[in-house]
């Protein structure tokens, strides 16, 4: 699909000058600008944490800047809520879905706008409309299906309608493309093109450069907080915009010295699980892990991913096949005697699994060896090897701030609360590491920092299994790719062999060339 | 400034100011019922530090308090809300008494023969609310609330069998047999010129103690915090969450048994017909609170709680009504959990002058 | 046959007073709990409404005045409840058991205050209290007064609980409280005032079960005591939960456990079965139906979780 540019430069829609917003002592927002011209897309491209969301949430109204102004079509406005900015016509489709999970589709979208007849709300007013919106931009849905039982794409096609429905002319995507199939995202960017040929604005953000080249006209770009500068996309390439977003080139290549793949140190046969709705999701999956290297699998979220590595580590029974770490039986066993058996791992979610956020870093090193000594003995913990192991540790690790050895782990950043996990998992020196996800949301330098471990614990002819949504860390960090689709592994590609278009196709169902 | 900050992020401090704050409130509605809150809070006082022997009543008062709040702030270290430490309370204190009245035993036998019924009643209550909350998913707050009301009306219809029921005595069951009181030896009692004086203050600071040790010491206390903090990230690491769940709900019900135990064998000695929920448990979750939910922080909320409750019994010395106890507890609570917001205030207050 | 007939009406009569002030408790209840605010504080709202009722009809003399009253004392409570877990964010369980201090010892306290140190009020005539519907109309005793000639408000809860359920499914501010109480953040992005929505929930659970209290002490008998309500506010809240928060299931299951309430009257009677065994009913039942039908029901998504407004 070629980009069909639809921007009218003689007419500037939104203007944002000299924005600052502050969180107490931290400043999310430092002085942002950004113009938007009616018919254009407007990319805003920073790494994790570079404040775009904070932008976003104060051009939709959430959040009151603490200085500067937004003018709309020329006019100073000044929101003190998001319905003022709804009434204005810009509406924001939120990355994580601001949907009503038992509400069916067309009460979402009609949700705080609801026509009545009388103190009765009119479903049949709404459903016509609601119709008609659909039609006119195409993207289907089902007015009356319940939002908890429809797709990813569907849902957030309902959050797209439900801006339309309140007259937006101006709608701002926020990662519009996270959770989407490779074909899911081709639809969204069929349906941008809709909106800008009928006259709408859209500004997406992302830290995506091939979806900014590919269909947007302009990108300012954000760094720390700060503008850094906005871009007309035909003159750059992806290189630049990447440079621009961290602030020096980049290296996207990973170092790895080459080495001769070992033993089989995972091997996982024929595995049926079914997910939290009782759905069949693994459909009889074949996997292997060899020492010494470092397997991707790669997926679009949804495919499995998480019910496997929930059965490798055992949160979840699986219905039938087979788990063997160095030939030893470890199907549905419980996740200490999976531990036990040799599987570490770095969790998706650090929060809700990696760490006790309440606890102190220290206890947190300990949390897999607490009954071992010389952490306790009989029963009553040894403070002092506590505190010495974690000094070591975060130490070794670069965990920040120094000292915070009895700091509540919740009280570190993001990446230095993923920082005491990888210190814990990879200290821990299991035969195979599986790595979830292992740098979602962290900063440039903290990824860089975490791949470095993966890496070297390859290098150590340990088994790493590194499961990402992200497709660019697969294909640089991986000896092997093994793409997983509908539960199953569907292709299987060396890392150095790999080719972004082919894994895409499998990832979206495709079977491989032969 | 750093001393200034310790004492603006210590628990103690906005504690103090919630049981302040209370008072006010407490004073407010005295002055509106005509009565001199000078008179009353003087009364208060009084009745509490007067004589020696107040102050063996106040710890008499205190000592089931101490068990309830311990209870409740175990619960609370360990991620669950045993607002159910009332029914506890109530089938402990039935255990005890059906056991005292019903056995003959000697003192060195029935003793701990009717303490360990009274914490086994207490901890199966709360476990059975454990097994549908960890088998079933139900949440405990909604269970222990209908057993609590289960338990008072089981207390009353126990009371009224014919075996333990006093004949002609009223609405009770007969008095425990001495053998298995908790009581002081007579002489030590007429000393402190208190014919209640009696074992359980002494038994609710160990008690104190050892669950401070549990907590903050032990791999048991590592365990069982992990799981309440976050029981997903502990199952992770390879802790049995189920496990931790019931043991720390089979300890906080044994607590909140220990208390009626000491309520009943160390000072009413019987069980009555009850027209409403005595509130020990209910009481437990203030204790508890005003405890910064430290087993240690608990004695000494506990003796608060214990002083108001003897202390407000005499107001009406003064035609002073003794719920006004009630209500300045009732805003302790609300003053408390809302503590956040004034350590907001006070920390931007602070802020701005050191700048 | 006859003695059976009796003993129905009987039965009804006894259900129809003991539903009232469990089904405008549980009313409420669903309100505040849809919306996302857990309020165990029932039991003390209902409490302070029953003593000011009493209060109220001893001295204006008027029952439906002293009613509503009731309603605006509760209400009172609501406003606390309301003020310090929404706005103040605490929460929600321990706030409500501050309620269930308060409201009992206000009640207690004032009485005495108010009459020489009782802790009940006077009995009051009967022009004072809530209006019966049939009143002489049929043979005292007789089954159709038993059945016809109870309390209007005793078919009222009835009308209203249809309201409610109206109110809930068809309008626009039922859409709210049923979104605000799923997801905060999606109500609030969508311009709607969450805390606006959950206070008018809270504050209108406090009314309603200000004057289920009443109800107990303006019709059921004829002065506060202060044990009248002793566990209706939590029956209240077994009843909505076994009712899968909804007004209609709260309806049924209030009027099931009124039912209980209305066979513990008549056994206590007869004195087959302790009337303490029977009382345990709507308890045992409702962990039964949590047991049973447990993921069946929808809890509330962001029931009791505290929800900070964006800045």
């Amino acid at each position: 699909m070629g980009k069909v540019s639809h921007m009218d430069e003689s007419k500037v829609v939104i203007q944002m000058k000299d924005i600052v917003k502050k969180f107490g002592d931290f400043t999310a927002n430092d002085h942002i600008n950004l113009t938007v011209h009616k018919g254009e897309v407007h990319a805003i491209l920073g790494e994790n944490g570079a404040g775009k969301s904070t932008m976003m949430n104060v051009l939709c109204g959430l959040y009151k800047p603490t200085s500067g102004e937004i003018l709309i079509n020329g006019k100073e406005v000044q929101f003190s809520s998001p319905k003022d900015a709804i009434d204005i016509g810009i509406g924001m489709v939120h990355q994580h879905f601001m949907l009503i999970q038992p509400f069916t589709v067309a009460d979402n979208i009609i949700l705080g706008v609801e026509p009545v007849k009388g103190l009765v709300i009119d479903h049949r007013a709404a459903r016509e409309k609601v119709q008609e919106l659909s039609e006119r931009y195409g993207m289907k849905v089902d007015p009356d299906a319940k939002v908890e039982d429809i797709s990813v794409g569907m849902q957030q096609r309902v959050e797209i309608l439900k801006v339309l429905y309140r007259g937006a002319d101006t709608l701002i995507l926020d990662e519009p493309t996270a959770s989407l199939t490779p074909q899911e995202i081709e639809g969204l960017m069929e349906i941008i093109e809709n909106l800008t040929a009928d006259g709408k604005s859209v500004i997406l953000i992302t830290h995506k450069l091939k979806e900014i080249t590919a269909c947007a006209d302009c990108c300012t770009i954000i760094r720390q907080g700060k503008y850094i500068q906005t871009v007309k996309v035909d003159e750059v390439n992806e290189n630049d915009l990447a440079a621009m977003m961290v602030g020096r080139d980049v290296n996207f290549k990973v170092e790895k010295k080459e080495m001769e793949p070992g033993e089989r140190v995972l091997e996982v046969k024929g595995i049926h699980a079914k997910d939290y709705r009782e759905v069949e999701i693994l459909k009889g999956l074949n996997l292997t892990v060899r020492q010494g290297e470092i397997v991707g699998l790669a997926g679009v979220d949804g495919n499995g991913q998480t019910e496997l590595v929930e059965v490798l580590t055992g949160l979840r029974k699986a219905e039938a096949g087979e788990v063997r770490v160095l030939g030893k039986d470890v199907f549905n066993k419980s996740p200490r005697e999976t531990f036990a058996s040799g599987i570490s791992s770095i969790p998706a979610d650090r929060q809700k699994h990696g760490l006790i956020l309440e606890f102190s870093n220290e206890d947190n090193l300990i949390l897999q060896h607490f009954e071992e000594e010389p952490y306790s003995q009989k029963g009553f913990l040894n403070r002092k090897a506590i505190r010495a192991h974690a000094t070591e540790l975060m130490e070794k690790f670069d965990v920040r701030p120094r000292g915070s050895e009895g700091a509540p782990a919740g009280t570190l950043s993001g990446g230095n609360q993923q920082k005491v996990i990888i210190a814990r998992e990879v200290s821990n020196d299991k035969e195979l590491l599986i790595a979830v996800n292992p740098t979602r949301g962290l900063d440039v330098g903290a990824i860089e920092f975490v791949h470095k471990y993966l890496v070297e614990q390859r290098n150590k002819n340990r088994a790493v299994l590194l499961v990402s949504f992200e497709l660019d860390e697969i294909m640089s960090l991986s000896d092997r790719i093994e793409v997983i689709f509908d539960g199953q592994i569907t292709g299987s590609v060396a890392g150095k062999d790999a080719d972004e278009k082919e894994l895409g196709f499998m990832m979206a169902g495709g079977r491989q060339h032969e | 400034m750093n001393k200034k900050k310790s004492i603006l992020e210590s628990n103690v401090f906005y504690t103090l100011i919630a049981i302040l704050a209370g008072f006010v409130i407490g004073a407010v509605f005295l002055m509106i019922a005509g009565i001199s809150p000078a008179v009353a809070y003087g009364k208060l006082v009084n009745s509490i530090f007067g004589k020696p022997k107040y102050l063996v009543w106040t710890l008499i008062y205190a000592s089931p308090l101490i068990f309830t709040g311990l209870s409740v702030a175990f619960s609370f270290r360990t991620g669950v809300f045993n607002i159910g430490a009332e029914g506890q309370f109530v089938v402990g204190t039935l255990a005890a008494c059906v056991l005292g009245i019903l056995v003959d035993l000697p003192v060195w036998l029935h003793v701990p023969l009717c303490v360990l019924a009274a914490a086994a009643a207490g901890a199966v209550w709360s476990l059975v609310v454990g097994i549908l909350k960890v088998k079933r998913g139900i949440h405990e707050v909604l269970s222990f609330i209908m057993f609590n009301w289960i338990a008072f009306y089981l207390s009353n219809y126990v009371v009224n069998l014919k075996i333990i029921h006093k004949e002609g005595g009223g609405e009770a069951t007969k008095d425990v047999l001495d053998s298995a009181r908790l009581l002081f030896p007579e002489g030590i009692r007429k000393m402190l010129g208190c014919n209640a004086a009696n074992w359980g203050f002494i038994l609710a600071v160990l008690a104190a103690v050892l669950i401070y040790v549990v907590i903050e010491k032990t791999t048991l206390g590592y365990k069982l915090k992990a799981v309440g903090f976050n029981s997903n990230g502990a199952l992770y690491a390879g802790i049995n969450a189920d496990g931790s769940v019931l043991t720390a709900l089979g300890i906080s019900g044994a607590l909140a048994g220990l208390g009626g135990a000491v309520q009943l064998l160390g000072m009413s000695g019987r069980v009555s017909q009850f027209a409403g929920q005595e509130g020990f448990g209910f009481e437990g979750i203030t204790v508890a609170l005003i405890g910064s939910s430290s087993p240690i922080g608990c004695i000494f909320s506990g003796i608060f709680y214990g002083a108001m409750k003897y202390g407000g019994s005499k107001l009406s010395m003064v035609k002073a009504p003794s719920e006004v106890v009630d209500i300045i507890m009732g805003c302790v609570i609300l003053f408390i959990a809302i503590s956040q917001v004034f350590r907001i205030l006070f920390s931007r207050f602070g802020k701005k002058e050191g700048k | 046959m006859d003695v059976i007939i009796r003993n129905i009406g009987l039965l009804i009569n006894a259900t129809l007073t003991a539903t009232p002030p469990l089904l405008l408790a549980a009313l409420g209840s669903c309100f505040s709990e849809r919306s996302g605010v857990v309020n165990i504080g029932i039991e003390g709202m209902m409490t302070i409404g029953a003593f000011t009722g009493a209060v109220m009809g001893l001295t204006t003399g008027n029952g439906w005045v002293a009613f509503f009253c009731a309603g605006i004392a509760g209400a009172l409570l609501g406003v606390i409840h309301a003020a310090v877990c929404i706005s103040f964010h605490a929460d929600q369980t321990i706030a409500g058991t501050a309620i269930n201090f308060l409201g009992p010892g206000l009640a207690v306290f004032l009485c005495k205050a108010l009459y020489d140190n009782s802790s009940d009020t006077p009995a009051m005539d009967p022009g004072s209290k809530l209006p019966k519907l049939f009143e002489g109309v049929f043979p005292a005793g007789s089954f159709w007064s038993n059945v016809l000639n109870v309390y209007v408000v005793a078919y009222l809860v009835f009308v209203l609980a249809l309201i409610c359920w109206f109110v809930f499914y068809k309008t626009k501010f039922g859409a709210h409280v049923r979104a605000v109480g799923e997801h905060p953040e999606a109500c609030e992005s969508l311009g709607i005032d969450v805390y606006r929505v959950r206070y008018i929930c809270v504050i209108l659970s406090g009314f309603l079960s200000g004057l289920g209290g009443a109800f107990v002490t303006l019709a059921t008998i004829n002065q506060f005591r202060p044990n009248v309500i002793v566990g209706q506010g939590f029956i209240a809240i077994a009843a909505v939960i076994f009712g899968k928060f909804s007004p209609e299931g709260a309806t049924k299951a209030c009027l099931l456990f009124g039912l209980c309430s209305g066979i513990k009257t008549l056994a206590g009677q007869s004195n087959v079965v302790s009337p303490n065994l029977i009382s345990m009913i709507p308890y045992i039942v409702t962990i039964l139906a949590l047991v049973l039908f447990v993921g069946k029901a929808h809890t509330p998504a962001a029931n009791g979780k505290i929800f900070v407004k964006s800045k």
